[in-house]
């Protein structure tokens, strides 16, 4: 029976949302100029209920003090209080209002995640691309250099990074960014190696294109869809990195929330069925499908299939 | 000791019945009483302890988390044990005595072998303790016996040793976990022998994975170790040790996850084991550096903390507040006469004021690695300052080279103490002139000078006047403030007994319950 | 194929140069890192003299150089030392650990790739069906759990009801039934965590490749979906694949310590957490150079397969 109920709610959730997703576009095309409302309304629901999802964070992070109820760090009541209408989600361990933590937890991981997965894109597939490009010796020192940076246990990378840089949440974006980016160079840089053997760059090359031209306008169209679906997962790697730092005491300095350091404090609640940590890894969860599928969406657009 | 049925009484009823007799709290079914009236051998003790890790050595200098500790208790004897009363007992040692607290003589008990056969003799007690002392010495426990000037054998059967300065507890301080007593050869001891003379043979031991033991069948204590054999094994995560003993693949746990405690409670077959020990949460400030160095300042402090809070939320409830001294309620000249200190702001910002500041910013540097929850105690802290005009800011500090780089290093810190037996011990520690571990750099004129005249004290009532003097000192004016004291919180299934009083020194029965515990 | 085995021989070659730095780095780092084995070793009850007696007697008082070039001169005569921590040869204590860890990133990997490759062609076959959405929505938010939360649902789900045990002890005498069954729930946490990753990839690298020419005309020529997708867009689209299917193997055995450490599973991710901490360098040392020859040859690995993919570059003009 319980195993129908929960059946019930998921399906209930899913039609809920493309509900809101189909809302959310007929309003978007209405609210946009022409050519871009014939684009966003071949979007599939899914897509639009992504844009949704992801409009709504970036609202939550952008105005987070405006909407929450309380302050940051504020503690509020006993610990692990049930939901009511005072606290809406109940408080966490400490007694800090579980909503309120939630919110700014959207401002601080998410423009944290952006800035990072951003910054690691942007540096790893330009080295990427530029040495398949290239290719010869420049091809070389940069895969080398890359393979050891990799090669490195990552726990030893941080540790090291972080105790020369501090633990501020610049040299946080700069550590992260840097492991990612070797993993991006790679794809990027396997992928582009496909390219450069095409008829087509083998032309641009006789028309005596410059480098800047191959890599940007020949080959980086071309390995785009690969990137942007690496581009979605990455994202989510990185609220699990920030996680995973700070167990070692590296993270988000306390008392600011965030939603990897969430999961992790109220993790060992779950053995018991208490559904308390589901709140900060659903957001996160949410986030990444919301991203993915609007991915998913591009990647379609990109493909230039028709159906 | 108290002793209820579970579903009759809540958990706090209970801590205040456990505090305020100053004794080990014990939480079991009413039916297991008449069962834990007399211990059965037999069985094999499963144990998930909360430690333990693949760089865990054999060398008793080095042993430094609980997994060593019991795992050490199980293979090996010392010359003295704290039983669980908190009272010394003979364990290698059947008698010791001492003219003037300076020279002792301790006679070792004849006709104990090692498991690899050898007698026991002086030479093995002299041996054993020289690792630890001396220039060499890479022990962790060397000074703890730099006191000894001199030890020499008298007789096959008999030690002589001589202290630097008189120091009526030494008896006490040779029980320490790390001064076993193993086999010598040519006057030396193999640190790494698995060796010894306790109530299990180590049958195979991998660090970080497990050690399996079993019962020694010449054990000369013939009322312990009831188990046929013990799995000692590491489950260093707080959720997988709770789900190994729900789904009975141990039988014990220790370091019950506190967050969760409560949800523990309910399972069917887990008993939870909470003990008030000694063992407490400090945040010692360096008394030489500003603001610090002001007393006002300390005391604003203090008064900024929020105890109660602390307890509720840290702990969820299992320990008890602290009154800014390392004297627990179970030391035996804890003074609980002095007046509880509570979370007043107004009394704090009046400190300020004394000390000619409006507002005070302060950072408290702390890590998961200084105790559970050390950096949820920074962030309440922090929290309840705000009211008295203190701007605190957490610090989270690598857990990486915490010791090292932070404790006695960083002005302001989170740290911790097992708790030692004795007053003197700890003051002598933490608190004394010039100590390596006095982690506030706290130099008090009297408070030195009643520490020296305590230690070669022998009449009780004196000395319980000088320590009681010595614990207002270290509240009023000392560095450091103590905000709780943390039970030893254990689960055991239901099949697994122990004794009525289980001992509060240290946790797993002050480390013995290998060999105190037995299956009902 | 003669410049493929160039190709290899050359990385092979170039392989032991990055372990020879990535050797010297690690060393350097490990020494950066504040503290050192005699601190770490005494923690809180640390004394001056103490410490500095355990470096006299470990030679940790000797400049870098002096004790990296001893250690290098000892590896090249196949001695790796001795674990500082506790006087055990190194080669001992990583023994056992690197089967274990081998033997659970297999077990995963067992699971983990024909189940994304399976499902990322499905769900390109089927792209923008219900079957996609949801197949895809399921393993995103698998991966969006933390290891140790996904860990901690599966014992809820599985192990407290006694199906499987929630601490995978191994023994030596066990059969290899039993093994796999003490050790699935690490190794299926290990599947739900690195799916996503494969199976969005190959999804994406296939739906890239459905437009181009010569699949329409594929298409055109009356093949089925599936056929087209399989003998078509798969084999030009592994490039990607490959190299997002070692790095994930990579991952497997390199990167699992915190699975390791919920299922108490002995394996090298949690000796070099614990060596790490501790300074102790030799096993650090041996560890690091393990997961970097399972780095340097899985990548070697995948650029070889990318080669061998792409026709084009076997026969490059």
């Amino acid at each position: 029976m319980s195993f129908l109920m929960t059946l019930f709610w998921v399906v209930a959730t899913a039609l809920g949302a493309l509900a809101l997703g189909w809302l959310f576009r007929a309003v978007l095309v209405l609210a946009t100029p022409a050519n871009m409302a014939r684009e966003l309304r071949k979007a599939p629901l899914t897509a639009s209920f992504g844009m949704l999802v992801i409009l709504i964070y970036v609202v939550v992070a952008l105005f987070a003090p405006l909407i929450a109820p309380f302050a940051e760090s504020e503690v509020v009541g006993r610990q692990y209080q049930q939901w009511d209408s005072t606290y809406l989600l109940g408080t966490d361990n400490l007694g800090r209002d579980m909503l309120t933590r939630m919110i700014y937890g959207a401002r601080n991981t998410v423009g944290i995640a952006f800035a990072t997965t951003a910054l690691a894109f942007f540096v790893g597939s330009i080295l990427g691309l530029l040495a398949a490009v290239v290719g010869g010796w420049l091809d070389q020192f940069l895969s080398r250099v890359v393979d050891i940076l990799m090669a490195i246990p990552s726990l030893i990378f941080s540790l090291l990074l972080l105790t020369i840089f501090g633990t501020s949440v610049v040299s946080l974006i700069l550590v992260i960014a840097t492991i990612d980016a070797t993993r991006v160079f790679r794809l990027a840089r396997s992928v582009a190696q496909g390219i450069v053997v095409m008829d087509y760059i083998e032309a641009a090359k006789l028309r005596g294109e410059g480098l800047w031209h191959l890599v940007t306008r020949e080959v980086l169209p071309n390995a785009m869809a690969p990137l942007v679906a690496e581009f979605g997962l990455r994202f989510c790697f990185v609220f699990l990195a920030i996680s995973a730092l700070s167990f070692l005491g590296l993270g988000i300095q306390p008392p600011t929330a965030d939603w990897g350091s969430m999961v992790r404090d109220n993790a060992t609640l779950i053995t018991f069925g208490d559904i308390t940590p589901l709140l900060p890894a659903g957001a996160i969860a949410l986030l990444t499908v919301a991203v993915n599928f609007v991915v998913d969406w591009q990647l379609h657009r990109a493909s230039g299939l028709k159906e | 000791m108290t002793q209820m049925n579970k579903s009759g009484i809540t958990r706090r009823g209970l801590l205040r019945g456990a505090t305020a007799m100053g004794a080990a709290a014990l939480i079991l079914p009413a039916g297991m009483r008449a069962a834990s009236a007399a211990p059965k051998k037999g069985g094999v003790l499963r144990i998930g302890m909360g430690h333990g890790s693949t760089s865990d050595s054999l060398d008793p200098g080095t042993w430094d988390n609980a997994y060593s500790q019991v795992f050490a208790s199980a293979r090996h004897n010392y010359l003295t044990e704290i039983d669980a009363d908190g009272q010394l007992v003979p364990e290698l040692a059947t008698e010791w005595s001492s003219p003037d607290a300076t020279t002792w003589t301790f006679k070792i008990r004849e006709g104990v072998t090692f498991h690899s056969g050898k007698t026991l003799d002086a030479g093995d007690v002299i041996a054993s303790l020289n690792h630890h002392r001396g220039e060499d010495s890479e022990s962790a426990a060397k000074p703890i016996v730099s006191s000894i000037v001199d030890m020499k054998a008298d007789g096959s059967h008999t030690v002589v040793i001589t202290l630097e300065a008189g120091n009526a507890d030494f008896p006490f301080i040779i029980s320490d976990y790390h001064l076993a007593i193993l086999p010598a050869k040519d006057g030396k001891i193999d640190p790494m022998t698995l060796d010894g003379c306790g109530g299990y043979v180590v049958d195979s031991f991998e660090p970080g994975v497990q050690a399996t033991l079993s019962r020694n069948p010449n054990y000369w204590k013939s009322d312990r170790a009831h188990f046929d054999g013990l799995e000692i094994l590491p489950i260093v995560d707080a959720a997988a040790r709770q789900n190994a003993l729900l789904s009975g693949q141990v039988d014990v746990i220790d370091r019950v996850d506190l967050s969760t405690v409560h949800l523990l409670e309910r399972a069917p077959n887990v008993n939870i084991l909470s003990v008030s020990g000694t063992q407490h949460y400090v945040l010692p400030m360096d008394s030489r550096a500003a603001p610090y160095s002001d007393n006002n300042v300390r005391l604003a402090l203090k008064h900024a903390i929020n105890r109660e809070e602390l307890v509720d939320k840290i702990l969820n409830g299992y320990g008890s507040v602290g009154n800014d001294h390392p004297i627990g309620v179970s030391n035996r000249f804890h003074a609980s006469e002095l007046e509880q200190r509570t979370y007043d702001p107004d009394k704090a910002k009046f400190y300020l004021k004394e000390a000619g500041l409006s507002s005070l910013d302060v950072e408290l540097s702390t890590s998961e690695a200084a105790f559970g929850g050390a950096t949820d105690t920074a962030v309440l802290f922090s929290e309840s300052a705000k009211a008295a005009g203190i701007n605190l800011t957490v610090k989270r500090e690598p857990a990486d080279g915490y010791w090292s780089n932070v404790w006695m290093q960083k002005p302001f810190v989170a740290s911790y103490w097992g708790g030692r037996p004795t007053e003197d011990w700890m003051f002598t520690t933490a608190y004394a002139s010039g100590a390596s571990w006095n982690d506030s750099y706290w130099e008090h004129e009297r408070f030195n000078k009643l520490l020296t005249e305590a230690r070669s004290e022998l009449d009780d009532a004196k000395r319980r006047e000088m320590y009681v003097e010595m614990q207002s000192i270290v509240r009023d004016e000392g560095s450091v403030i103590v905000p709780m004291y943390a039970n030893y919180v254990m689960a055991l299934s239901n099949a697994v007994a122990t004794p009525e009083k289980v001992a509060s020194n240290w946790t797993m029965d002050g480390f013995k319950a290998v060999e105190r515990w037995w299956f009902a | 194929m003669a410049h493929v085995w160039r190709m290899i021989a050359q990385r092979l070659a170039l392989g032991f140069l990055t372990l020879f730095v990535i050797s010297l780095l690690i060393f350097g780092a490990t020494e950066l890192l504040p503290g050192d084995f005699a601190e770490a070793v005494l923690g809180q009850s640390a004394t001056e003299e103490t410490v500095a007696a355990i470096r006299r007697d470990l030679g940790l008082d000797q400049p870098f150089h002096t004790r990296y070039i001893d250690w290098l001169f000892g590896v090249l005569q196949g001695d790796f030392g001795k674990s500082l921590s506790n006087d055990r040869p190194v080669l001992d204590l990583i023994g056992n650990r690197l089967g274990n860890t081998l033997f659970l990133a297999i077990y995963a990997a067992c699971l983990a790739v024909p189940l994304s490759l399976a499902l990322g062609i499905l769900a390109a076959l089927f792209r923008n069906s219900i079957f996609d959405r949801v197949s895809n929505a399921a393993a995103l938010t698998s991966i969006s759990f933390p290891e140790f939360f996904v860990a901690y649902i599966l014992i809820l789900w599985l192990a407290q009801g006694g199906h499987f045990p929630s601490i995978a002890r191994l023994s030596s005498s066990a059969s290899l039934g039993q093994t796999l069954y003490q050790t699935f729930l690490p190794a299926l946490t290990l599947t739900l965590v690195v799916t996503a990753h494969m199976m969005r990839m190959t999804r994406a690298a296939i739906i890239n490749l459905l437009a181009s020419p010569y699949i329409e005309m594929a298409r055109l020529k009356g093949m089925s979906p599936m056929r087209v997708i399989l003998k078509h867009a798969l084999p030009n689209a592994l490039a990607p694949i490959i190299n997002v299917v070692a790095l994930n193997l990579a991952y497997l055995i390199t990167g699992v310590v915190v699975v390791e450490v919920v299922f108490v599973y002995p394996g090298l991710g949690q000796l070099m957490v614990d060596s790490v901490t501790r300074r102790d360098i030799p096993v650090v040392q041996a560890v690091a150079l393990i997961f970097a020859s399972a780095y340097v040859l899985l990548n070697l690995t995948a650029d070889v397969l990318s080669t061998l993919s792409n026709p084009r570059l076997m026969h490059r003009r």
